[in-house]
């Protein structure tokens, strides 16, 4: 029903920016790991948000949620640190340290929790009119 | 003289359904602020509120074979002009939209007062205190 959309939609982007602020969380409580080959160190996780295109396709209703596409590792190479008295270290004597920016991730968190904030206002006002409209007339 | 709800309510049942649409729509530009290549959406309020009142000049159908005009005027919604683009093709800006919101929803309710007052005058009519 078209008058419940608006709580479909700012729930979807509730959806999405929880995801990205848990992901944020994995981020940077992995920040510091450490492992002894470059395949198998913790890269960083970032959300591939879209709008619904099915929303956007229905000119009847234009107002499209947000779909969470998927989720890409960062491909940017590992920070290689030469400490040969590591137990982790290789046999060249480097540890290889995940490449997630802990300043990146926190402006990502800022972000991300300011979105969602946004989401629920505008969960909050549709409710009230809502609610009102259920009262009309009395 | 009968009680006629349209004319007691004029344009506001019109207006409500309306400024819904609208709350949807910059709803879906709020949650789509972190979409890259979303593009905000509106809709031209005053053109769509004069086309949806009754007695608006219509397309009229001179033939029978001609398809009747949709009762929905979805083609109206427009894309935003940002103020400031982003590298990453989204045109919502956070602020205004939630300007937008918030002025949507007050007019939204003030069209719901109107309402609600229409309807009280209606029961004063009919007790005929």
């Amino acid at each position: 029903m078209s008058a419940f959309s608006v709580f479909d939609i700012a729930g979807s982007g509730m959806n999405a920016q929880s995801l990205r602020l848990n992901l944020v969380a994995s981020n940077i409580s992995n920040a510091n790991s450490v492992a002894s080959s470059a395949d198998t160190v913790y890269k960083s996780r970032q959300p591939v948000f879209a709008a619904e295109l099915q929303g956007a396709l229905n000119q009847q209703n234009a107002a499209s949620k947000v779909n969470v596409l998927g989720i890409v590792e960062n491909q940017a190479p590992p920070v290689m640190e030469y400490n040969p008295n590591h137990p982790m270290a290789d046999a060249t004597g480097y540890i290889y340290k995940s490449n997630v920016n802990t300043v990146e991730e926190m402006a990502n968190m800022m972000s991300a929790s300011r979105s969602y904030q946004n989401n629920v206002e505008v969960l909050n006002t549709a409710k009230q009119l809502m609610l009102q409209t259920l009262k009309m007339g009395q | 003289m009968a009680i006629n709800f349209d004319k007691a309510l004029g344009i506001h049942p019109q207006a409500l359904a309306l400024r819904e649409k609208r709350s949807t729509l910059i709803a879906a530009n709020l949650a789509n602020a972190d979409t890259p290549n979303y593009k905000a959406r509106d809709m031209d309020f005053k053109s769509l509120l004069k086309q949806s009142m009754p007695g608006a000049p219509g397309i009229e159908r001179t033939q029978a074979g001609h398809f009747a005009p949709q009762p929905e005027l979805d083609a109206r919604v427009m894309f935003r002009n940002p103020t400031q683009v982003s590298l990453d093709g989204n045109t919502v800006e956070e602020h205004s939209e939630q300007a937008r919101y918030a002025e949507n929803a007050v007019q939204y309710q003030a069209s719901l007062r109107f309402i609600n007052g229409s309807f009280s005058d209606l029961m004063t009519a009919l007790r005929g205190q």
